[in-house]
């Protein structure tokens, strides 16, 4: 078995997500998810994503816990007890059909690290050989963050601007 | 409103640690070029210090004053950001594109890595920012006073 701390880390990351979805506390469920997120981040950085495994590790780690925490602490405490209805016989029917479907469709995917795909060949190359001389950036992926689509970014953080004015707006009172 | 921490432990290692969070975010913001990381990652590890400090110390500690005082700063990132754009305007070229930043002394590419470092300040300010103000509209003094009264 080459490939058994991969495989382990993919089981844990399967355990995680289902056992927040299925426990019946909701604080257990906002660790789980924390915990999920920081699989997730080591299967980013597996992946060679070292980007995104940082962002996923911050914020969905850090970050999102403790604003799920702090809203949890702000209800009443009596809400945390989850009382989940069984699943419907449709349900039973129609998702495990729906999962057949996509893994049948995920195997006219692309091998992972092909230099063929269409995703390599677009504009990829252009971007991994000059974005040095063009931005003086050894980073490519922040210089194609940063640089070539740098409209796309501040519109981004527009985004993250417009989110803290509507939390901001909608439950702060009077500080 | 939040108030101190009680135990000494979570007291002292609050001390010690939100330094070291604060140094390793803004090494992460300007390394962003070079590594891993960037304006979002640096950004988010220094609201999440201020946020720590918060739940340490209470609201109304002398070290929470900064993430008080940060609070007003809604809408600074941002304007950082579309400054350095205006800028790129003003210098004679496109919106957002670096080359055009009148720096005397400069080449093209150095212009364009300034302006990586520019940028990514803006979306620093602006993450953390945001970061500091959803926690603090999520415990307002009513919320949190309901639930321990109910």
């Amino acid at each position: 078995m080459t490939f058994s701390y991969e495989i382990l880390l993919l089981l844990l990351l399967l355990v995680t997500a289902a056992g927040a979805i299925m426990v019946k506390d909701l604080l257990s469920s906002v660790l789980l998810l924390g915990s999920y997120s920081f699989f997730l981040a080591l299967v980013w950085a597996w992946l060679g994503a070292v980007d995104v495994a940082f962002v996923e590790a911050v914020v969905g780690a850090g970050l999102a816990t403790v604003l799920f925490l702090l809203t949890l602490f702000g209800t009443d405490p009596k809400d945390t007890r989850l009382r989940r209805p069984p699943p419907s016989l449709a349900k039973l029917i129609v998702f495990p059909l729906l999962g057949v479907l996509l893994l049948y469709a995920a195997s006219d995917l692309p091998g992972f690290g092909d230099p063929n795909s269409p995703a390599s060949i677009h504009i990829s190359p252009t971007y991994l050989e000059q974005s040095y001389q063009d931005t003086l950036t050894p980073n490519v992926v922040t210089s194609v963050l940063m640089d070539y689509r740098s409209l796309d970014t501040m519109v981004e953080t527009v985004v993250i601007f417009s989110a803290g004015i509507a939390c901001a707006l909608l439950l702060r009172r009077d500080t | 409103m939040i108030r101190p921490h009680d135990s000494i432990i979570v007291q002292t290692l609050g001390r010690f640690l939100i330094p070291v969070v604060q140094i390793f975010g803004l090494y992460v913001l300007f390394f962003g070029q070079y590594g891993p990381g960037g304006g979002f990652v640096g950004g988010v590890i220094l609201g999440t210090s201020m946020i720590l400090s918060v739940l340490i110390f209470g609201h109304d500690a002398s070290r929470s004053q900064v993430a008080k005082k940060v609070l007003h700063g809604d809408g600074v990132g941002m304007l950082v950001y579309a400054g350095v754009g205006g800028l790129c305007m003003i210098g004679g070229g496109e919106f957002l594109n670096y080359a055009n930043l009148e720096i005397p002394g400069l080449e093209a590419a150095s212009r364009r890595s300034l302006g990586i470092v520019l940028t990514q300040i803006g979306v620093a300010l602006d993450v953390a920012v945001t970061a500091v103000s959803i926690v603090f509209s999520l415990s307002t003094e009513e919320i949190i006073e309901e639930s321990i009264n109910g």
